[in-house]
């Protein structure tokens, strides 16, 4: 059995006429990359609020957070999209749920799935990772914020929260990483990013190796330009005298 | 306003479990191997020999690099090939659930690595001197000193890491294997039940790994305790 190879496959006309096949992967690579920055924001504006909310004074906030943590990390990512993408256009009321089937064409709905369904599980880690960093301070920061007058959410905002963020960068990192790896999960749904543009070339083109090369070879490519984006990051927002700091 | 109807589960049961046996089957396989290997890796990239440390260090970051979905689409892809070549076997034998298992066997051996390496070096290094000082050799200091002390330490994040693995398993659907989403899936799409199946299945997943990770959280409390004393 011998595989014959031909790379010439991505400059061909692809079978939709108006591209070539190469035209295919950038188009999954866009996706890729708008899905997973468009749930990084939503991941990170909820996980921080979740992580403060876990850290304030009084069992009701943080015994919520704690759940909605719970909930996110204890079922798997593939259930949730599904949940997210099938169970909930049918089960919203006031014909919400109508509206977003209707109104919106198949490719935006299973877009704004896939954005809502991976914010929501990266913010659940996100969240984790605010709390500790919050808890990694002294306590005599916060008493020291609440005895100079300032109220419990201004001391979160001028003394907890600029230190805070600056001590998660690090894991917050590997989360930003997660979160493209993690993007590869929403081809189950029919969105075409990379992986699932990969597929579709398989089925069209029948020369595998070359597809799946080519898709690895872009996510490592994403890999290397997130990390090396955010160790730039990092190295800004380092404390000195904390660990790895200066 | 949806009509919930919830009669097809009961019918069904015996099939979910068939695919929870698969999930559970896949889980159990990688983690074995994730930690035979993983730990294999994590000494190779700690050892002097710089070759191995290279070895070990590619083959994590780049399993660590890419999708699991990508990974187990190459395994589909290449493992029934392979297999078939070595072992003569019928074209229509269908190998995805040995494809599956190997994929995340392979795939889980880099995380796993990484828990054991940092396991490895919370060990103080005057452990191994003491070790060397007494007359053994390295291989009998990483076996009777450091890893047993290490692998203590790592219980709680191998098992963390195992629930882990455990939900990332419904990503054999994939490959169309009946692993217990798969079944769950499958059975609501059978009797246009898809909303009850789906959540049904978030809701056995979420009590199977909670349960799970609220012992491994009052283990890791008893290991404090015991460290503290």
């Amino acid at each position: 059995m011998s595989y014959q190879w031909n790379w010439g496959i991505f400059l061909s006309p692809a079978a939709s006429g108006d591209s070539t096949y190469l035209g295919w992967m950038l188009s999954g690579l866009q996706t890729t990359i708008l899905l997973s920055l468009s749930a990084w924001v939503i991941a990170l504006a909820l996980g921080s609020l979740m992580g403060v909310l876990r850290t304030v004074p009084g069992k009701w906030l943080s015994g919520l957070a704690a759940t909605y943590v719970e909930i996110f990390r204890n079922i798997p990512l593939l259930v949730q999209l599904f949940i997210w993408y099938f169970v909930l256009p049918e089960v919203l009321p006031f014909g919400l749920g109508d509206r977003f089937k209707q109104d919106l064409d198949p490719v935006t709905q299973q877009f704004v799935s896939a954005m809502v369904c991976l914010g929501f599980f990266t913010s659940a880690r996100v969240c984790e990772q605010v709390r500790s960093g919050i808890n990694a301070l002294p306590r005599g920061q916060k008493n020291a914020g609440l005895a100079l007058g300032f109220t419990l959410p201004q001391t979160y905002r001028h003394v907890l929260l600029p230190m805070a963020f600056r001590l998660v960068v690090p894991p917050l990192t590997s989360e930003f990483l997660n979160i493209f790896k993690n993007s590869a999960v929403c081809s189950t749904i029919g969105l075409l990013e990379l992986a699932a543009q990969g597929r579709q070339l398989v089925d069209y083109t029948a020369q595998p190796y070359e597809s799946f090369i080519a898709v690895t070879a872009l996510y490592l490519i994403i890999n290397v330009v997130v990390m090396t984006l955010m160790r730039h990051v990092e190295n800004k927002t380092r404390v000195p005298g904390y660990l790895g700091g200066k | 306003m949806y009509e919930f109807d919830w009669s097809s589960i009961p019918g069904a049961l015996p099939f979910l479990w068939e695919g929870m046996k698969v999930s559970l089957e896949i889980t159990l396989s990688a983690v074995i191997f994730g930690i035979v290997w993983g730990t294999a890796l994590a000494m190779m990239r700690l050892s002097p020999v710089k070759p191995l440390s290279w070895f070990a260090a590619g083959y994590v970051n780049l399993f660590r690099a890419i999708p699991l979905v990508m990974v187990l689409l190459w395994f589909f892809l290449i493992v029934p090939q392979v297999l078939r070549g070595a072992f003569n076997l019928d074209p229509n034998t269908d190998v995805r659930l040995t494809s599956a298992m190997i994929g995340f066997a392979l795939f889980e051996s880099a995380y796993y690595s990484e828990i054991i390496r940092a396991g490895i070096q919370s060990v103080p290094k005057g452990q191994v001197s003491a070790a060397s000082a007494l007359g053994m050799s390295y291989a009998q200091a990483m076996r009777l000193v450091v890893l047993p002390q290490a692998f203590r330490n790592m219980v709680p994040l191998l098992l963390t890491q195992a629930i882990v693995l455990f939900q990332d398993t419904s990503l054999v659907y994939v490959s169309a294997l009946a692993d217990f989403f798969g079944a769950a899936y499958k059975v609501g799409d059978r009797d246009g039940r898809l909303v009850e199946l789906l959540l049904f299945a978030g809701l056995v997943y979420f009590l199977i790994c909670f349960a799970a990770s609220q012992l491994v959280r009052r283990y890791q409390k008893k290991l404090n305790a015991h460290v503290a004393h």
